[in-house]
């Protein structure tokens, strides 16, 4: 069990504070699928941080399997089995492929270099390219998703896994989530896409910093997208109360 | 007889366990120790100054190691070396230079190369600088490389200092002619209190001659680097520099590349960046289970490969 505990972030920026995170309370059981959506500066990328270890939450406590592991550095949460696919994976000058995946198998029963055939690149192209601009988004994003496989951690949070993955490799990309999440494991999908939605057990709506709704897939699912529809009827009307005044 | 430190210091600069395949040179201390000719590929002792030359046949593929060691302390050691490679030879050519500074005075070796890579000849040129020693006496080297690429000629230059030697003033001079290619890497890695200087000139003469530097340094501790490379086009050449430096702890760097045409189909490209490791890529190997430290060390190592 993954547990978020009234979690807030605030962070400071000049002289303001600014509010990312507030009130979140989540318990991510063992062997469920979940997908975290919302739009976009809604809080997901932020509070993936915070299960990480990246950011220091202002309040709250976070536990792993009863532990209470709020004041663990990113290192050793990783070792205790959280990983966490960035939604931008930096590029390195001159670090290869294959030292990346290495270091992801270092600290964890992960299995072998197939990781980069699941997610579909050939390793003989792979392995010893430099993780550095001469790689594609896309070609990173499956990267970043293959040191992921490789880590093979028990709490699994991907941060937009589909982002500038092509239409052809989209249902691979799908499968091999689902296929690599074990009875054992927590995987969390953060997602905009339909059909991620589609394969988990819940789904957690985010918005504005916080938790807004959270529950069944078949459930929740009609009530996102109702919402979704509000959400664009508001934004214009708004539109043209504003441009009213306009010459057309 | 090669000591075990002499083997240790081979082994770092040239690659070297036991003895070298090939052609070889061993400077130590000042003095040739060891040397293999081969047909081909002929060395000989130069009557004027202290150093060697080495000539090799047209059409010759092979290697040729001319490593220098300093195993003693208040020891300054010069030495010229010419090299000559045939046209249309192919060959790996290893130098370096490794010193073990025992005591507390200074330990230099300033060494000339000119070498002339003749029209359609291949090179491969290593040079790689070792330093270490308990005493506080200083390590020194002050290398200058000068180089002709013949017409249709290909050199690749590959200079690395990782740690170790204090002082270190590097002068690079290359002329490619028409049809040449140059590729010319630098690694560098300094700490403490270490200085190095990097000062290197490139001339595109002809058509399509072509140049690429691309320089890597990290700067850590006190340590001070200068990177000068420049590059001139006098034809219709195309040249690339490229300086990257990440800059650490009370470190400083300064890096100054300078582009010049004297031709309206020369183009040429600089760029120069100094930065400290970015926190992203720490953060991702951490997530990974590696400690800061640890992160680190792996950018670095990535880096400088
Ligand atoms: N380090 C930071 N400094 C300032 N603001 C930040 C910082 N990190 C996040 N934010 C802000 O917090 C909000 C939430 O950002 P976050 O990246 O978590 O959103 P998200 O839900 O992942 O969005 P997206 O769907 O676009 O990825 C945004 O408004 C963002 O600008
Ligand atoms: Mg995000």
């Amino acid at each position: 069990m993954f547990t978020l505990e009234d979690i807030s972030l605030i962070i400071e920026e000049s002289d303001q504070e600014i509010m990312i995170l507030h009130n979140i309370n989540l318990q991510l059981e063992a062997g469920k699928m979940y997908a975290l959506t919302g739009p976009n500066g809604s809080g997901k990328s932020s509070l993936a941080r915070v299960a990480m270890g990246i950011y220091k939450p202002t309040g709250g406590q976070v536990f792993l399997n009863g532990e209470d592991i709020t004041s663990l550095g990113i290192t050793e949460r990783a070792r205790r089995g959280i990983g966490y696919a960035f939604q931008q994976p930096p590029r390195f000058k001159g670090m290869q492929v294959k030292d990346m995946l290495e270091y992801a198998f270092k600290y964890s029963d992960g299995v072998n270099c197939q990781v980069l055939r699941q997610i579909g690149l050939c390793p003989e192209d792979y392995l010893e390219r430099a993780l550095d601009s001469s790689l594609s988004g896309g070609e990173m994003k499956r990267i970043e998703i293959a040191t992921m496989l490789a880590q093979n951690p028990k709490v699994r949070i991907f941060d937009e896994p589909e982002a500038g993955i092509d239409l052809w490799s989209f249902e691979q990309l799908i499968n091999v989530i689902g296929e690599s999440h074990r009875d054992n494991a927590t995987t969390m999908v953060i997602s905009h896409q339909e059909k991620i939605l589609n394969m988990v057990d819940e789904i957690i709506l985010m918005e504005g910093g916080t938790v807004s709704m959270r529950g069944d897939r078949d459930t929740i699912w009609p009530q996102i997208k109702e919402s979704a529809r509000c959400s664009c009827r508001r934004s214009c009307q708004m539109e043209e109360e504003i441009y009213a005044d306009c010459p057309r | 007889m090669l000591t075990a430190l002499d083997k240790k210091l081979l082994e770092e600069v040239a690659d070297l366990h036991g003895q070298p395949p090939g052609a070889y040179n061993i400077r130590k201390d000042g003095e040739g120790i060891q040397r293999r000719s081969l047909e081909g590929i002929e060395i000989k002792t130069k009557a004027d100054q202290p150093g060697i030359d080495v000539i090799v046949a047209a059409g010759k593929e092979g290697s040729v190691h001319i490593p220098v060691i300093l195993t003693e302390t208040d020891l300054s050691d010069l030495v010229f070396n010419t090299i000559d490679i045939g046209e249309g030879a192919d060959i790996k050519l290893v130098a370096g230079c490794g010193i073990h500074n025992p005591g507390s005075k200074n330990a230099q070796h300033d060494g000339v190369h000119e070498i002339i890579v003749r029209r359609g000849a291949r090179l491969h040129y290593s040079e790689k600088h070792f330093g270490e020693g308990e005493g506080g006496g200083k390590r020194v080297l002050n290398p200058k490389t000068v180089i002709v690429i013949e017409e249709d000629a290909y050199a690749e230059l590959e200079l690395i200092q990782i740690r170790g030697v204090d002082e270190t003033s590097r002068v690079t001079e290359v002329e490619v002619k028409a049809g040449g290619r140059l590729v010319m890497f630098e690694r560098l890695l300094t700490d403490g209190r270490q200085t190095a200087d990097s000062d290197v000139a490139v001339k595109l003469m002809g058509e399509q001659s072509t140049a690429r530097i691309i320089s890597r340094s990290v700067a850590q501790g006190h340590s001070r680097q200068v990177f000068t490379p420049r590059l001139m086009a006098y034809g219709p050449g195309r040249g690339h520099v490229e300086c990257d430096s990440i800059i650490m702890d009370h470190a400083a760097v300064r890096s100054v590349p300078e582009i010049w045409a004297e031709n309206s189909e020369a183009e040429l490209v600089h760029e120069a960046a100094i930065g400290k490791i970015a926190g992203e890529q720490l953060i991702k190997l951490m997530s990974l289970g590696l400690t800061e430290e640890e992160a680190e060390e792996a950018i670095i190592s990535g880096f400088l490969k």
